[in-house]
């Protein structure tokens, strides 16, 4: 569906060249939604823009659904971006458009009739859920209503490809989780290709199936987003991880426990898929007679399953410790020895 | 009562020469915000970053506007003259104030559509692009439209700035009340004409100060 090839982008500025994106390499499949997660100035803005011709790569090509885009222009290069849509962090609607007209305008460019454009708007309002808000001007909307508007607009020339470049980022906690489900909703129903750019895990794990981190113009991992979760291999990704596992936040308190409790073991646990639903902790209680003390648990839902990590401290005779860790090993549940520090 | 608070003034007269300032200001406000537009647009597209990019067309334009904004209106009426007489045939009356009052006016509010335009968000131009417009969609639907409150509150301002400009063409024989204040006011010492004229243009001015303004309002919907 997308294939980039060897993409490079560097750009000459007056202090030199500067490299925003290197050596890349990407696949990305019909009817997928793939996440792009990287800080900012990683060189992800530049990568979306790749994908429908708005920024054109110095090295390598870009083919999306069958086109050139990296060597199209003109009309070709116009035509092409009507099937490629986008949507941005600050909406970029036009303020002096209602609502109605805002989703109008790129029926408009591409010319269909005014009947027509009527209709197809009112089933966009409907869609994204903005029914009776049709001659509200942008500026009386929320946030959340605004990016709402803004899938519509993207949606109206029936793309194949959605591009999301930090759509979430601008917005409250709240309204983001609907946003997403929003994009869900339209990636399930219409079997739309989805393409996201953010530095939010949080949006990897709620809505991706395949992820790619990138840092310093390069990706340095990618795959399927319960195998990045569970295993991590950069520390860039590991970081990111955390964010949504929060276990940046149990750090102090694992430091605490080492410190109260300097007998047993500190171990790290994470489950995948139906693991997570086993009540393995009373297990091992029981049959090795060992205490457990949780210091720290989280579990997430993913577009693939629900993902967990528990940081517990196993105590009792060395001997019952060990045999208590051998069983969480045989489970093929990840288990990672927290030493002191 | 007013004949007795102004007896020099030629009721007439008055009329018409307010008639001939309205018509100038309103043929030369509307031919300088189509020509000022298409100046102002053409700089703002061909500057760094935007769609037609290109230093030397963008330095000439801006060239010509700054030297055209440069010279004094008294003086460029009077180096416009050859120009009024080859256009138009003669250099008097109100007409042919208007070549005079379009060049001086034009490079004024061209800077103003400048400064107007790079009030738009970028990421709205972005997203036109992205949608695959035309650069003329892009002109007509975005650019003009999202900058249209401070389009026409530059053309408010300019409107006003030529209401002035048409006194001064009054002077080298243009007419309008400008003229008659200064022929038939200042040179015959009949205050009472200079005062009138002089109200009368207050009056002009701010009617199109309180008309813009209430355009402007309605038109802004951010």
């Amino acid at each position: 569906m997308i294939e980039l090839k060897n993409i490079s982008k560097i750009y000459k500025t007056k202090n030199g060249e500067i490299t925003a994106v290197k050596d890349v390499n990407l696949s990305i499949h019909q009817g997928e939604i793939f996440g792009i997660i990287g800080y900012s100035g990683a060189g992800k803005s530049t990568m979306i823009r790749l994908l429908n011709g708005l920024e054109k790569p110095t090295t390598g090509t870009v083919n999306v659904n069958g086109q050139e885009i990296s060597s199209i222009s003109g009309n070709k290069l116009r035509q092409a971006r009507q099937k490629i849509s986008m949507i941005f962090q600050h909406f970029n609607l036009l303020w002096s458009r209602t609502v109605a007209d805002n989703i109008a305008f790129p029926l408009e460019i591409a010319g269909v009739p005014k009947s027509e454009r009527e209709q197809r708007v009112k089933e966009l309002i409907d869609l994204v859920g903005l029914s009776g808000r049709d001659l509200a001007y942008p500026s009386q909307l929320s946030g959340g209503q605004k990016q709402r508007v803004g899938i519509a607009r993207a949606l109206a020339n029936n793309p194949e490809v959605l591009l999301c470049d930090e759509a979430t980022s601008a917005l409250d906690p709240e309204t983001t989780d609907s946003i997403l489900e929003l994009l869900l909703d339209i990636n399930k129903r219409l079997g739309l290709t989805i393409v996201l750019i953010t530095h939010e895990m949080h949006v990897i794990r709620k809505i991706c199936h395949r992820v790619a981190v990138m840092e310093a113009g390069q990706v340095v991992e990618s795959g399927e987003v319960l195998q990045v979760f569970q295993n991590p291999q950069a520390a860039i990704t590991k970081n990111f991880v955390m964010q949504v596992s929060g276990a940046k936040e149990s750090k102090e308190s694992i430091e605490q426990i080492l410190v109260n409790y300097p007998t047993g073991k500190i171990v790290k646990v994470t489950f995948v898929g139906n693991n997570t639903e086993q009540p393995i902790m009373s297990q091992l209680i029981k049959q090795f007679n060992v205490d457990v003390n949780i210091v720290h648990g989280n579990i997430s839902q993913t577009t693939s399953g629900p993902y967990g990590t528990l940081i517990v401290q196993i105590d009792g005779e060395q001997e019952n410790v060990q045999q208590a860790l051998n069983l969480l090993t045989s489970l093929d549940i990840q288990t990672e020895v927290i030493e002191h520090a | 009562m007013l004949n007795q608070l102004f007896p020099n003034v030629d009721w007439q007269d008055m009329w018409q020469a307010t008639y001939d300032t309205l018509y100038m200001t309103a043929i030369s406000t509307v031919a300088t915000f189509v020509l000022g537009l298409l100046i102002g647009i053409i700089l703002f597209l061909t500057s760094p970053h935007q769609i037609w990019a290109n230093k030397i067309a963008n330095f000439i334009t801006s060239s010509v506007v700054n030297i055209f904004r440069s010279i004094p209106f008294i003086v460029l009426i009077i180096l416009l003259i050859p120009f009024t007489k080859f256009l138009l045939g003669t250099i008097r009356g109100v007409d042919a104030a208007l070549p005079a009052l379009i060049i001086g006016a034009a490079p004024f509010y061209a800077r103003m559509v400048l400064i107007a335009l790079r009030e738009i968000d970028k990421g709205v131009i972005e997203a036109a692009r992205s949608m695959g417009a035309k650069t003329s969609t892009i002109i007509w639907k975005v650019l003009i439209p999202e900058s249209m409150p401070a389009l026409l509150s530059g053309i408010t301002v300019t409107a006003v700035t030529l209401v002035g400009y048409t006194a001064m063409a009054g002077i080298i024989g243009a007419g309008g009340l400008g003229n008659l204040a200064f022929i038939d006011g200042f040179q015959r010492s009949r205050e009472d004409v200079t005062l009138m004229a002089t109200i009368i243009i207050l009056i002009i001015v701010f009617i199109i100060q309180f008309i813009g303004d209430f355009i402007t309002a309605r038109t802004d919907k951010r």
